[in-house]
């Protein structure tokens, strides 16, 4: 190259300068969506039906005391921001895998059927099983994820071509469907079972102490690390099947590893909280229009720009019906939508 | 009036041009058989569905009751009671079919069926509102339904709106506000009385549980107005197919043929839906499987109607049969049935490898 002005990184190739300087500017970025994180998790604390001064906040969560504040802040506050952080995190990351997997700009745990088995599961549960602590949701959600999603990939990747995007979107929709009615079926006749799932249906961080956290964070932490791993390969297959497979790229265990790392974040999240919609569909957009094509920088900016939405939206919804409150599904819908369509107008999302 | 038949020309699509006067239609024989065979099932369909249930009548009696000679139970069992039921689920069926056809084919996806675009779940919230807030009747949720979902299909196509309206777009913006509102629903559930909210759920899920002669008129009447004029707007359908550019040049008023047959399609649906409710997935399953059956590279008008008409009256029928005495919603039925078939239809044509 007769312009490469730069220096030699480790394999000895030549690194363009303005290569560094993208790099430098996507740190940069990763750092300043850090620093907002934080910031929306302290007012997550500090705001609510009984406002805290952000200094009292700063003072007791390094202190800690024994006051009002101090207490409503540890039994209450923190708990509940610690849930978000972490089931945002796992929404975002699930979302943008999913959608660097099929390929597809509309993947979201919706579409590929995951979230519908993960509900039919928990209103099995409850109707059939006797079920109703939180607590036990969690279990049924999870198996009920895993098998929706095996069912949707083995339908998906059945025959000679694959999993082709099309192919799971459609094999998605379909076992969705039959699940949603399944679980109609079953709300329409027990009035006891459909008040309960309504509930848990609408998706809310209230209500969720931490024993629900402290069922859910190892599947969490397995499905990020694994989730993290496969950035590099997820820019092979990106590339599509082809010439991923010429690259070296190992398309069917990045694509095993994918949906395991998918139904972990998607099924922990969801059994934790109830379906949260919008938050996997937005979040690997709007990194995307941050950071480019990079899956490795998606995925870093999706496990920082999902909680912060999730956390500011739990937030919201605390203070435009106080005392009552929003649910925090709600607010990701109403907030996650125009942000949505805004980008949908704005960049031709069509050709991922 | 004369009538020209001729060989159509390109010899993957064989079929015979018939001209009429000014008019000229492609027929190829089997879509015409296919739609010949859904009309026959569909009758099947029917004369079961009149001659059995909790008090089976042999079909002769049947005949004689629809041509007002029967006895005066089997008159009122057959005419009073079953037939107004079924012909709402012939023409819903049809509409739906119809709707899901014509959107298919403009966003050339599949996916961009009224359930998805928006249409359903606006207008499940109108209905919403009106069931759980305002408290209304049944003709203020039916009209509360189609004007939810004129709105927002009106509110879809404005967003997806940028020089023009793209069909992926159009899709895109149309899950978008599918999912804000499906949260606003799921938000109006929480908030309301537990019998209220479980007797809007049931509505949600699309019933012909009760269905009289008021439903079929409204249906029968608006239908009757929308379907023709769908069908002559069927030709440029057809070259939308193409692409914009494409059908520029061959002389169609893109943007205005897109909306038009928009608003026909919206109208379509919007009726199915404020006489039985938001029935799932008849929209999205019909036009695809019946193109499957006709084995055309695009979805058919009168095909889709017939495979929707044919999937609603079998859903029903077995809705009101599986678990007697228990009756089912149909909407639970079809999307059962219909997300199995679908995918056991994927499974099989992927494996052998068609597609």
């Amino acid at each position: 190259m007769a312009r490469a002005v730069g220096t030699l990184d480790r394999q000895g190739d030549v690194v363009p300068a303005s290569r560094r300087s993208v790099t430098a500017l996507r740190g940069a970025g990763l750092l300043v969506a850090l620093a907002v994180l934080v910031l929306v998790a302290l007012l997550s604390v500090a705001l609510g039906a009984k406002p805290i001064p952000l200094s009292e906040v700063v003072d007791v969560l390094v202190h800690r005391g024994t006051s009002n504040e101090a207490v409503v802040i540890w039994e209450l506050r923190v708990p509940r921001t610690i849930l978000g952080l972490a089931v945002g995190a796992a929404l975002g990351l699930a979302g943008a895998l999913m959608q660097a997997l099929t390929r597809n700009p509309l993947a979201d745990p919706g579409i590929l059927g995951i979230t519908a088995g993960a509900a039919a599961a928990v209103v099995v549960a409850i109707a059939f099983l006797g079920v109703t602590s939180l607590v036990s949701y969690v279990w049924f959600a999870l198996v009920g994820a895993a098998a929706a999603a095996v069912v949707v990939y083995l339908l998906g990747s059945a025959g000679r071509g694959g999993a082709t995007p099309v192919r799971l979107a459609l094999a998605g929709t379909a076992i969705s469907a039959a699940l949603m009615a399944f679980i109609q079926s079953i709300t329409l006749s027990h009035t006891d079972v459909f008040d309960e799932y309504r509930f848990w249906a609408v998706g809310s961080l209230a209500g969720r102490d931490e024993t629900v956290l402290l069922q859910v964070w190892p599947f969490l932490l397995v499905g990020c690390l694994l989730a993290l791993g496969l950035g590099g390969a997820l820019n092979a297959v990106s590339l599509g099947d082809e010439t991923g497979r010429a690259l070296g790229a190992h398309l069917g265990r990045t694509r095993a590893l994918g949906a395991v790392a998918i139904t972990l974040l998607c099924g922990a999240a969801t059994a934790a909280v109830g379906p949260v919609g919008f938050v996997g569909l937005t979040i690997p957009h709007i990194a995307r229009a941050i950071c480019g094509l990079d899956q490795r920088w998606v995925l870093a900016y999706s496990v920082v720009l999902g909680p912060t939405l999730l956390v500011a939206a739990d937030v919201v919804g605390r203070l435009v019906a106080r005392p009552g409150e929003v649910e925090v599904g709600i607010v990701t819908a109403v907030v996650g939508a125009p942000v949505f369509l805004a980008l949908v107008r704005r960049r031709r999302i069509a050709q991922l | 009036m004369t009538v020209v038949t001729a060989q159509h020309a390109d010899p993957r699509l064989p079929g015979r041009a018939l001209c009429v006067g000014g008019l000229s239609f492609r027929l190829r024989a089997r879509t015409v058989a296919v739609c010949l065979g859904l009309a026959l099932l569909a009758l099947v369909g029917a004369a079961v569905t009149l001659s059995t249930g909790d008090y089976p009548i042999p079909l002769p009696d049947v005949v004689r009751a629809l041509v007002g000679d029967g006895s005066q139970a089997s008159t009122f069992i057959v005419v009073t009671l079953r037939l107004p039921r079924l012909l709402t689920a012939l023409l819903v069926g049809a509409a739906l079919g119809l709707g899901g056809a014509v959107f298919q084919s403009l966003t050339r996806n599949p996916l961009g069926s009224p359930d998805i675009v928006g249409f359903t779940t606006g207008a499940a919230s109108g209905a919403l509102v009106a069931l759980l807030i305002v408290k209304a009747g049944p003709a203020g949720v039916a009209s509360a339904a189609v004007g939810g979902g004129l709105a927002t299909a009106l509110l879809v196509y404005v967003l997806a709106w940028k020089r023009g309206v793209q069909g992926y777009r159009l899709v895109l913006v149309g899950i978008g506000v599918s999912a804000l509102l499906t949260s606003v629903n799921s938000y109006l559930l929480t908030r309301a009385d537990v019998v209220d909210a479980q007797y809007a759920a049931a509505w949600l899920t699309g019933s012909l549980n009760g269905r009289g002669w008021e439903h079929v008129g409204p249906v029968a009447a608006a239908l009757a107005v929308l379907v023709p004029a769908l069908l002559l707007l069927g030709r440029r359908l057809r070259m939308l197919e193409m692409g914009d550019d494409v059908a520029k040049a061959l002389g169609v008023p893109v943007e205005r043929s897109r909306l038009a047959l928009i608003v026909l399609a919206v109208g379509v649906t919007a009726v199915a839906t404020a006489s039985a409710g938001p029935v799932a997935f008849v929209a999205l399953a019909a036009p695809q499987l019946a193109r499957r059956l006709t084995g055309e590279p695009g979805v058919g008008l009168v095909s889709s109607a017939l495979m929707g008409s044919c999937v609603l009256v079998f859903s029903d029928l077995a809705a009101q049969r599986l678990l007697a005495p228990t009756q089912l919603p149909v909407g639970v039925m079809t999307g059962a049935v219909g997300g199995v078939y679908l995918a056991w239809l994927l499974a099989r044509e992927w494996r052998s490898g068609r597609s």
